[in-house]
């Protein structure tokens, strides 16, 4: 067995620095490395570029790096639950590319698979197509999307094991095991980090392979982002 | 004319047995609660879930378990989960049989845009790009105008595209409408709307072949 595991967050993170390009997991709040962006804020790293599909809210998830202006550019789907991200975007402080959802998704799948780039309709005859090649297949017109080149990818899973291997649960999933081995190191944080032998290797989601660092995260909020319920009819 | 829940409740009706449907947020979501009972229909989240269900009791929320608008929901037997390349596989693949999704504009050839508002308004496009340009059947769940009363069914939209060629069919609070090869053929009208009505609220060509049927809801 390989080890790949860490004592904590710092010994984790080890190697970042100013003006790298990240990969973050999560849909929303759910499934984000909470504990890996904690640790960016104390170590205020700054000039970064970071890949997600949202950026948080304004005081939770990568919200809390837009506070303190360490991000240069964004590359996500989706932005619109964090007020300060769109004053730095509309003022300038802040590069956005906004990317469709499952060109997101792909062009960090294409990065682990290793795929240079792919052909997708997302986007076709759209802004996001402009300055790209395009090309038809039967008579259907696509637009080539390039890998992720990233420097980290920041990873949260359920259960882990010493091995780096990883189980996700429900839609805390998400580009999780997409961004798995699509940086140069890839750093997953688990809220159970459990002994070697005890997942069931049929269940495994992500090998051990695809993931260099692994740490027992010590704290998650899993803030719940909007809380919709129904009412009990007794 | 009808409210939100009377387009949702008009488009459950294009709901089929055996369909796998996406639906967006908004108007799109409430489509799920008028779907008939007696046909087997399984939601698709693009966040990475398969055969959701109702939102939960209150106190049963589970921050592990959200849709796409990052609501709280719960799955139903023989649901499954997934990562968002599987999940945009299902889109891109065409294996999701009906997507429904509001738009802020549509033009007479089928064209949606949907995700920016130029200088005012930069949400992102989320999934909308992808699920648009892949997908056979589409239907846009929309108000006929938009709250300046300007319509928002146009000889071609103003707005950046989200996709283009693609929208099928449209339903607003006044009329049911395809898409045809020279505009909007307007197949139904929403109770006690005349077709005046409709014809003074649509910018782009409508096509008015014979008497136009009131909505069956």
């Amino acid at each position: 067995m390989i080890n790949k595991e860490v004592a904590n967050v710092v010994e984790a993170l080890r190697g970042v620095s100013n003006s790298m390009t990240f990969m973050f997991g999560g849909f929303g709040l759910s499934g984000i490395p909470e504990n890996a962006i904690a640790e960016l804020v104390k170590l205020n790293v700054k000039d970064l570029t970071c890949i997600s599909n949202n950026a948080g809210v304004d005081d939770f998830g990568l919200g809390l790096l837009l506070q303190q202006k360490q991000i240069k550019k964004m590359i996500s789907s989706y932005v619109g639950e964090n007020d300060e991200f769109e004053r730095q975007m509309l003022s300038g402080e802040l590069d956005v590319e906004l990317i469709p959802q499952g060109t997101l998704a792909e062009r960090a799948r294409a990065a682990q698979a290793g795929f240079p780039a792919f052909y997708t309709p997302a986007g076709y005859g759209t802004e996001v197509a402009e300055g790209k090649e395009t090309r038809d297949f039967d008579g259907k017109m696509y637009v080539l999307e390039h890998a992720f080149d990233a420097d980290f990818g920041f990873i949260k899973a359920w259960k882990g094991d010493a091995a780096g291997n990883l189980i996700f649960k429900g839609t805390a999933r998400n580009f999780n095991p997409n961004m798995c081995g699509a940086a140069k190191i890839t750093v997953a944080e688990v809220e159970e980090l459990v002994p070697v032998g005890e997942l069931d290797p049929n269940q495994i989601h992500i090998p051990g392979i695809f993931v260099q660092r692994i740490f027992q995260g010590d704290h998650f909020e899993k803030r719940i982002e909007q809380r919709t319920v129904r009412q009990r009819n007794n | 004319m009808l409210d939100k829940n009377g387009i949702a409740k008009r488009i459950a009706k294009e709901v089929k047995d055996g369909y796998y449907v996406n639906l967006g947020i908004g108007i799109p979501t409430l489509v799920a609660n008028f779907v008939r009972d007696d046909i087997e229909v399984e939601f698709q989240s693009e966040n990475g879930v398969l055969g959701m269900g109702p939102f939960p009791f209150e106190g049963d929320e589970d921050a592990d378990i959200i849709n796409a608008g990052k609501q709280t929901i719960t799955t139903l037997p023989g649901a499954s989960f997934f990562d968002s390349a599987t999940s945009f596989s299902m889109i891109r693949g065409q294996h999701v049989d009906l997507t429904i999704l509001g738009a802020m504009e549509v033009s007479e050839n089928g064209d949606i845009a949907n995700w920016k508002i130029p200088g005012k308004m930069v949400k992102g496009m989320g999934g909308a790009m992808d699920l648009v340009a892949s997908a056979e059947n589409i239907i846009v769940a929309m108000m006929h105008t938009n709250r300046a009363g300007a319509s928002k069914l146009l000889k071609s939209c103003s707005l950046p595209l989200t996709g283009v060629a693609c929208v099928k069919k449209i339903v607003t609070n006044m009329a049911v409408l395809e898409v045809a090869q020279k505009g909007f053929k307007l197949l139904e009208r929403a109770p006690g709307v005349s077709v005046e009505d409709i014809q003074n609220a649509t910018e782009g060509h409508l096509i008015i072949d014979g008497d136009i049927p009131e909505m069956k809801l």
